[in-house]
């Protein structure tokens, strides 16, 4: 079935199985920072934004984004490269599989939430798992981050 | 894994029920989630996202809440939080992460009757019914120890405006696995729903301590009383997460727990 995403702003046009995930037809186009981890919605690494809104792509099918507006980390480079830098310097990149998962979820958090408490961070992040650094690391950045962009956008 | 050989969205529920019940394996999809972990092999899948099934409103004296709303939707609606003490949202809360919640929809989740829903437990304590194309209205409570007679399609749950207070509590092993025994409770003017899901078994009313709380009122030592009577009718299983005599212990203290949290609502 011939199906129409507008992927990152770009209107594309693909052929896809009926029971085709929409991981599958992202990393088979070129969008390879769309990890495939666990494969049954648990881990978080597949994470994009579907209309705004963060889904797991190892989940729908592609059929079901069909029509949608779907953003990849390709589409938000400047952003996610903000997000990264915290990341790193709290040291909890290692292996970094799950990052750009981690970082599509941090910016999605960022829309919902204008100024998250711990706890409330702790919560958006339940769905991104993480088997090198624990998550008081991340939490760390997080905040950092966060409080960086607040006192930047009130200047 | 699944196989899917057609994919269709139509635009009205009729078209969709027509699709439905041309053969038995085509399924309406919902979200899809957790027919992901399942093995099945679909004819056509058939997809409610294009017959306006995405809301949740209001009127005088009801909630009304599509088939295909999320559990995002659910978790933060300025509607719902007005309402039962936001206990929608605080049910569904800790199922995985917000990315899958944005995906599960009302409808998948209720017209399976998953037994480890946390939602339907929820929708249980509160004064809930089911619309169904074919079969109209049903309460919530029939059509969970029912099921569907024949093959239909949920349009959307009502639930009764009706003042009541409630709360929800769950154990897990960890946060965002599926609970091992999960408790919403709702009380009206002195009248008690106990509900339990997670058994591993579908959610049930735990109707004899209900009965028990209805007519001797609240107390602390009948909250302890109306647990244990919960506890001791209801049925439990064993599987991966624990064990039915663990479930029935979680049972006693959830029960009371939850019973105690209502109670500091009316106080």
């Amino acid at each position: 079935m011939k199906i129409e995403m507008k992927i990152n702003g770009v209107k594309k046009y693909f052929e896809v199985s009926p029971d085709e995930y929409l991981v599958d037809t992202l990393r088979n186009n070129g969008y390879i920072s769309v990890k495939r981890g666990c494969d049954t919605g648990m881990c978080g690494v597949c994470t994009v934004h579907m209309d705004g809104k963060a889904i797991l792509s190892c989940v729908i099918l592609s059929a079901m984004a069909n029509g949608h507006e779907i953003t990849t980390i390709e589409g938000v480079r400047e952003e996610a490269k903000k997000v990264g830098e915290f990341l790193v310097s709290e040291g909890v990149e290692q292996c970094g599989y799950c990052s750009t998962g981690l970082i599509m979820n941090i910016l999605y958090l960022e829309k919902c939430i204008e100024n998250p408490t711990d706890e409330e961070i702790l919560h958006y992040l339940n769905g991104n798992l993480c088997r090198c650094t624990g998550y008081s690391g991340q939490l760390r950045a997080i905040k950092k981050y966060l409080e960086v962009k607040n006192s930047e956008s009130s200047e | 894994m699944i196989s899917i050989n057609e994919y269709a969205t139509p635009e009205s529920v009729e078209e969709a029920y027509n699709l439905l019940i041309k053969k038995r394996n085509n399924v309406v999809f919902g979200g899809g989630a957790f027919i992901r972990m399942g093995s099945k092999n679909i004819s056509t899948a058939i997809d409610l996202s294009k017959a306006n099934f995405n809301y949740i409103v209001e009127d005088e004296n009801t909630i009304n809440i599509g088939a295909m709303t999320t559990l995002g939707d659910i978790e933060h609606s300025p509607i719902l939080k007005k309402y039962f003490n936001n206990v929608l949202a605080k049910s569904v809360r800790e199922i995985v992460g917000i990315q899958l919640r944005n995906i599960v929809t009302v409808g998948g989740t209720v017209y399976s009757r998953y037994g480890f829903s946390d939602f339907i437990t929820g929708l249980l304590a509160l004064n809930t019914n089911v619309e169904l194309y074919k079969q109209g209205n049903i309460s919530l409570d029939k059509f969970l120890e029912e099921g569907s007679r024949e093959r239909d399609i949920l349009k959307s749950i009502s639930i009764m405006k009706d003042n009541r207070k409630a709360a929800f509590s769950s154990m897990r092993n960890s946060k965002g696995d599926y609970a091992i025994l999960n408790v919403a409770i709702s009380n009206l003017n002195g009248k008690y729903r106990i509900a339990v899901g997670a058994r591993p078994n579908r959610a049930v009313l735990a109707n004899k301590s209900m009965e028990y709380l209805n007519n001797n009122g609240f107390s602390q030592k009948n909250a302890v009383e109306a647990a244990k009577i919960a506890s001791e009718e209801l049925t439990f299983g064993t599987n991966s997460r624990g064990s039915n005599i663990y479930r029935k212990q979680l049972c006693y203290v959830l029960v009371k727990n939850t019973l105690m949290e209502v109670q500091g609502y009316e106080d």
